[in-house]
């Protein structure tokens, strides 16, 4: 997040985008509730009718993969009312000339014509964000996951600068990190082209300074990405795979090809507290301890850098997963002699420049946000305050693109995906607690009354879905919170999980996969044996 | 009888909320929100408020476990690391550091993180290293 969670209920208008925040985020939507009782503007745009539309000022249903039409759409009446900020544009920014030609492309009619949106509505939401002081913006995995994700992101940062509202308390472009630690684990290099806090692999100055701190030989390629990966399994370039606290057998999209890939490997090693889908298709499985059995940190969705503490033991013989990495690492051949969590923090602030005034002595008074790059920094709650990390922001002119998969005659619905309040991605965490799982034992999907009517379909009948990599059986719930013509599904629940069903295609620059659009077919299923065997297969 | 309160941050969503872990003879009883964090000021979501149920579920698992004979049986730690370390090597000696892939975790500490992939690059010099920060 550019700024942070407190500061969202003093915001004079929050615009809300591919996030069910009261699901996926409950204390965020809590400060947008507080906003809302102080006089602040609430814009959802959202397929579904989430519960947050409930204190929107507008609503809109965009169709599923339309936002750069429509965030374009809301650019254009920006500057045809003259509601953007010149001045901040002149200081701040630059590219804005072609943004501006690309945007005469998308008067709101063409905008309403792409997104199903109506002109009034884009209208609206662009004049409420533009002329309200304070506006943010608040974005989660509705944005992110498509085929053009980068896209989407680089559209909400052209309105945040368009408007000059960036940089600014209450402000900003606000993702809303799903994980604990996504946020952490991309700070600590836990990605293909990065070392630790975002340093590229392929800069020759950052690998000679990590060999010399590592004392090592280190590769200047950047490596693969999961899907990558997962391909790199199946043609033979991949041989073997560590997996550390991940279920990639629930979360990856294309369930059956997954499966397919990780089987290839000759070597797959799990370290994790459960025997996940994944654990059970290992070589070697390592037990290891949950956040309430360990010292550490984690970096929340706000940057705040926050401690955990060891509270019980783990259970029988299991150990901390950084004790059980230096381990490996000892046998292997490669000393890690680390006598505690806080020892290996120290080495991460000297080399991880926005940490390096962080210490388990600071820590222990509160979080603190990065960038923090001294002893005497008190953190840095508002990024980009006076400057860009580049300079100055840049524009990018974008043109819509429609999602990969669209419906046809053999598909001839589509699939979206996300989370039930109860639950918790691939429902490893909830579905091992008891009161949570008693709130939601089993998957469903939501369908409109209008395609249950067709389909002949009541509420609590099991249904088929197909999509072209596979197929689930699950109970269909009629519901208006969808759209006629689009299901919604989680993948949460193994045994009828989306993932079966979604498209592994990527967005070219990040690699995301498109979870949020596959085209499918319901099929109503005739012969009571198919709903016996869904039974059997439960049991 | 040994009664203690430990502050600490949820491993749910990237929120941050912090709560204390109330324990009792080496288990955790319940789970109290933490009121001076700014971020949750005394709440907690359904999920946090029951976050020690899965911590102590039955289901963890205990010991590690190697496959022999298609079957994943419980074996010593001396056996599981041992194990593992000849099958890495062989794979980097045989086939060199690039055919290997890591998955770290959005669930793990920084700490275990940095590790990880510090393990990764010097252990292999690959840069295959990702997680599900897209998923």
């Amino acid at each position: 997040m550019t700024n942070s969670i407190p500061e969202i209920e003093n915001a004079d208008c929050i615009f809300i985008i591919g996030s069910n925040t009261s699901v996926a985020h409950p204390l965020i939507a809590y400060r947008i509730y507080r906003a809302k009782e102080k006089g602040a503007k609430i814009i959802v745009a959202d397929p579904r009718k989430i519960q947050v539309t409930m204190v929107a000022d507008v609503h809109v249903r965009q169709k599923l993969g339309s936002d750069v039409a429509l965030l374009n759409g809301m650019m254009n009446v920006i500057i045809s009312k003259n509601l953007h900020d010149t001045s901040f544009i002149e200081e701040r920014t630059e590219g804005f000339d072609k943004l501006e030609e690309t945007l005469r492309n998308y008067p709101p009619e063409r905008a309403s014509e792409i997104t199903g949106v109506s002109v009034e509505d884009i209208e609206k939401m662009a004049v409420m964000f533009a002329s309200s002081d304070k506006s943010t913006i608040l974005y989660a995995m509705g944005i992110t996951q498509h085929s053009h994700g980068v896209d989407n992101v680089k559209s909400l940062a052209n309105l945040s600068m368009l408007t000059g509202k960036i940089g600014k308390e209450s402000c900003g472009v606000n993702p809303l990190r799903g994980q604990n630690n996504v946020q952490g684990a991309c700070d600590m290099g836990g990605l293909p082209n990065v070392y630790p806090a975002y340093q590229t692999v392929i800069d020759e100055n950052n690998r000679k300074k990590f060999e010399d701190v590592w004392n090592a030989q280190l590769s200047p390629k950047v490596g693969f990405t999961i899907m990558e990966m997962m391909h790199g399994l199946e043609d033979g370039s991949i041989k073997g795979m560590m997996v550390l606290g991940e279920n990639p057998l629930g979360s990856d999209p294309d369930t059956r090809h997954v499966k397919h890939a990780l089987q290839q490997a000759e070597f797959l090693a799990v370290i994790d507290i459960f025997l996940t889908d994944t654990a059970k298709i290992a070589d070697v499985v390592f037990p290891g301890a949950s956040f309430a059995e360990k010292d550490g940190t984690f970096s929340n969705t706000e940057r705040n850098v926050l401690r955990i503490r060891k509270a019980i033991d783990p259970p029988g013989d299991a150990r901390p997963d950084w004790q059980i990495i230096c381990d490996i690492s000892t046998r292997f051949g490669l000393p890690m002699s680390y006598e505690s969590p806080k020892e290996i923090f120290d080495e991460i602030a000297l080399v991880t420049p926005s940490y390096a005034g962080l210490s388990y002595e600071r820590l222990e008074s509160g979080g603190i946000p990065w960038p923090c790059p001294s002893r005497d920094h008190p953190g840095t709650p508002i990024l980009h305050k006076e400057r860009f990390t580049r300079g100055k922001g840049l524009f990018h002119a974008l043109e819509y693109r429609p999602p990969e998969e669209l419906a046809d005659e053999e598909f001839p619905m589509l699939l979206t995906t996300g989370r039930f309040f109860p639950h918790y991605h691939t429902g490893t965490m909830t579905r091992n607690s008891p009161t949570l799982d008693n709130e939601m034992p089993e998957g469903h999907i939501e369908i409109h009354p209008y395609d249950a009517r067709d389909l002949g379909l009541t509420s609590g009948e099991d249904i088929r879905i197909v999509s072209r990599r596979g197929e689930v059986i699950t109970k269909a719930i009629v519901t208006d919170v969808v759209e006629p013509g689009t299901i919604f599904m989680s993948f949460h629940f193994m045994e009828a999980n989306a993932n079966e069903l979604t498209n592994p295609a990527l967005d070219p620059i990040c690699k995301i996969p498109e979870y949020k659009v596959c085209a499918v077919r319901v099929e109503k299923i005739s012969s009571p044996s198919e709903t016996e065997f869904k039974a059997a297969a439960n049991a | 009888m040994d009664l203690s309160y430990v502050r600490t941050t949820c491993p749910y969503c990237g929120c941050g909320c912090e709560f204390l872990l109330e324990t009792f003879d080496g288990k955790i009883t319940s789970t109290v929100p933490s009121k001076s964090n700014r971020m949750n000021q005394g709440k907690l979501c359904i999920k946090g408020w029951n976050v020690h149920e899965f911590v102590q579920s039955p289901k963890r698992l205990k010991k590690p476990l190697v496959k022999k004979d298609g079957v994943l049986q419980e074996v010593s730690w001396d056996e599981a690391l041992d194990f593992t370390a000849t099958r890495l090597q062989e794979i980097k000696t045989k086939d060199g550091g690039d055919s290997m892939a890591f998955l770290t975790s959005a669930k793990c500490s920084n700490e275990e993180n940095y590790l990880f992939q510090k393990f990764c690059r010097v252990g292999f010099g690959t840069n295959n290293i990702d997680h599900c920060a897209r998923l």
